[in-house]
């Protein structure tokens, strides 16, 4: 970080013209950058809290889900082969919604029902009531589950598009506004020695000036001296071809 | 804002101990397919962390999966891996397992979260 670190340009009227632009420019994309990464961390605070309280949900609803399993099993006997064995298809599935905050896109998982219900003829013979209540509570905690996921996308998505915006405004704060300042301060510092020069050179040339224009007049005057003088002694003899004597 | 995709409808997956797989399929969560075999792994005491690595790895690279769900005691087995998995979808959820509470410390994203802020900002 020395004075030397500046932008390597000619120092001229014009160059300081473009730095200007360009320190005007700077100023103002910081100031959004700082705009937008202000916006993500609100989101971010709220999607963060939201987290905390879903996954404390999600602990009571999953241990209500699992109860009511070993009742179903209590009633039915274990049936957890004959279920491992008849997956098909997924009657659950999850599209994908595009969320935008600040230019930045989240995706939003949602589950929807797909198909019917493969273990329809589950739990006939006897436990179809717990069954049918165990059912329904995985399928709530899918839906809980669901939206946590979609929560936790997001916060890893806003907390690594955070990190990156941060370290653009601190880029733009810290080494980019100060290079373009330090650079317009040399290109004025350098105008401000040419125009010094400038002057001074004015002075010595006018100075040579009166010099040359003193030797001139000195010179003229001498000129003009010998002049007369010729005059004054032509006068005297001055021929008049009529005089005889 | 939101827009919809038009992409087919995507899966959840699970890992976990048989009664948390069997739970949530009768939830209506699984699938069965050629190409990928089920969407499901049953974790049993003679189930070794290497299998676990390969399948949380298989459904991970899976198109068709959005959501990979795992239980606590799994996750902590393969705590490695989790920690080094850096992309969002699918996304990994971390869900207690039937024979032990959750443990809101020892979860991923939380332990990302508090590092970012003080406990009480958080209100665990």
């Amino acid at each position: 970080m020395s004075s030397k670190d500046r932008l390597a340009i000619f120092p001229s009227r014009g160059a300081q013209m473009l730095m200007k632009g360009r320190l005007k420019g700077a100023q103002k994309g910081h100031s959004l950058l700082k705009k937008k990464a202000d916006a993500l961390q609100m989101r971010f605070r709220l999607i963060l809290s939201k987290i905390i309280e879903t996954k404390t949900l999600m602990g009571e609803v999953m241990k209500e889900a699992a109860f009511s399993l070993a009742e179903a099993k209590f009633a039915t006997g274990d049936f957890n082969q004959v279920v491992l064995q008849n997956v098909t298809k997924a009657q659950i599935k999850i599209r994908t919604k595009k969320d935008n905050v600040a230019g930045v896109t989240l995706p939003v998982f949602e589950c929807y029902q797909d198909g019917t219900d493969t273990y329809e003829l589950a739990g006939l013979a006897r436990g179809g009531q717990q069954l049918a209540k165990l059912k329904k509570n995985y399928q709530s905690a899918v839906k809980l589950l669901v939206e946590l996921a979609s929560l936790q996308t997001s916060f890893v998505t806003l907390d690594e598009v955070i990190k990156i915006t941060n370290r653009r405004v601190n880029a733009i704060e810290h080494v980019i506004i100060p290079r373009i300042e330090r650079t317009l301060a040399y290109i004025i510092s350098e105008l401000d020695e040419l125009e010094r020069e400038e002057f001074y050179r004015l002075k010595k040339i006018q100075d040579k000036k009166k010099i040359a224009r003193a030797k001139a007049d000195a010179e003229k005057a001498e000129l003009r001296q010998q002049a007369e003088a010729e005059e004054a002694a032509s006068l005297l003899d001055e021929g008049d071809e009529d005089l005889l004597f | 804002m939101a827009t919809y995709s038009s992409a087919p409808g995507k899966l959840i997956s699970v890992i976990g101990d048989e009664d948390t797989c069997v739970g949530f399929l009768l939830g209506g969560i699984g699938e069965i397919n050629k190409r990928h075999g089920p969407n499901f792994f049953v974790v049993n005491k003679d189930t070794t962390v290497h299998e676990i690595e390969d399948c949380f790895k298989r459904f991970s690279r899976r198109a068709d999966i959005d959501i990979i769900l795992i239980t606590q005691n799994i996750a902590d087995m393969i705590k490695h891996v989790l920690q080094l998995y850096k992309h969002t979808v699918p996304a990994v959820v971390e869900i207690p397992s039937k024979d032990r509470p959750f443990d809101a410390a020892k979860d991923t994203i939380l332990i990302r979260a508090t590092k970012m802020y003080t406990t009480e900002d958080l209100g665990l």
